[in-house]
């Protein structure tokens, strides 16, 4: 009677008797998570497509977007992805002080993003042009917002990993955790493609 | 180089020359909207399909040298999921459009 069964509850308390498979499937289930989440932000995309050229009176996107400055901020983002995407390279070869460096710049290169957007924000705010001045304008701070926040959790993410991995070293739970900050970041700057395309460089024009 | 527990995950497979790879594509394809949209070289029409095609493209670049989903078997299941999200996503955003637009016109 001595099956794999009965050999997991006869384990001692504390003992690590982790799944083979165990990296994968918390790949895959926080894979769904991002998911769920690509449709939430499909949902806000709906909304900006519907009410992005209800300006009510207000400023147009011609009127408020600087290219240069989203290009900046697009630029902030690309390379804290791609800088991450070496630092699991690092993981893989077990190289943790690359894998420090890495994640530190990653993060640096991300509150670059994020100081730039929320300076956007403030400077709209105080010219006037805030969510509640026009649907164009509501729908914008929403979307762009909502990303933004991501954006955020993910360095706060971040953070926790670099003491993590300073601390604990590379061990098997942190680097699985690392794997799933990598998917986080990676989709968070998938979701900027379409922010860029659809609001800034779009909103621009004349339709 | 010690074989940690990554090794086998599909999602984990970028070497440094898939990550400067996948960087170079999408600095050119971030480069090629903004250029024309801020030029204006292109008529109206012309832009717009840039933008969504770069745009496109750019996300299949982030996917596959970034994200490492493709249709080999570790990753076969992120591949089905993703392409399940795609399909609701094109019914809220393309229905939410259509019925909008309908809407709009009916109640000129």
């Amino acid at each position: 009677m001595m099956n794999s069964e009965a050999s997991i509850i006869v384990t001692a308390p504390g003992e690590e008797r982790e799944h083979p498979d165990t990296v994968d499937i918390q790949a895959f289930g926080f894979w769904i998570y991002l998911m769920s989440d690509l449709i939430l932000f499909a949902t806000l995309f709906a909304t900006f497509g519907v009410l992005g050229r209800n300006y009510a009176g207000g400023p147009t996107g011609k009127d408020l977007f600087d290219l240069s400055y989203t290009l900046g901020e697009t630029l902030f983002l690309l390379f804290s992805s791609a800088i991450y995407g070496l630092a699991m390279v690092a993981v893989i070869r077990g190289r943790k002080n690359w894998v420090l460096l890495g994640l530190a710049i990653a993060f640096l290169l991300g509150a670059g993003f994020v100081a730039m957007e929320v300076h956007e924000f403030y400077g709209l705010v105080a010219a006037g042009h805030g969510p509640e001045v026009s649907a164009f304008l509501s729908s914008f701070f929403t979307l762009v917002g909502t990303h933004g926040t991501h954006v955020t959790f993910g360095l706060l993410w971040m953070a926790v990993m670099m003491v993590q991995v300073a601390l604990k070293g590379l061990t098997s739970p942190v680097q699985s955790r690392l794997l799933r900050l990598s998917m986080f970041w990676h989709f968070l700057d998938i979701v900027w493609i379409a922010i860029f395309s659809i609001v800034y460089l779009t909103g621009v024009l004349h339709v | 180089m010690s074989k940690g527990p990554l090794a086998s995950t599909g999602a984990a497979g970028g070497t440094i020359a898939t990550c400067l790879t996948g960087l170079v594509l999408a600095l050119i394809l971030t480069a090629i909207p903004f250029a024309l949209v801020m030029s204006g070289a292109l008529p109206l029409v012309a832009t717009l399909w840039a933008i969504g095609g770069a745009g496109m493209v750019q996300i299949a670049v982030h996917v596959h040298f970034f994200l490492h989903v493709d249709s080999s078997s570790e990753a076969r299941w992120n591949l089905v999921a993703i392409l399940y999200t795609l399909f609701i996503m094109a019914l809220f955003v393309g229905g939410s459009l259509w019925i909008m637009y309908d809407l709009h016109w009916r109640m000129m």
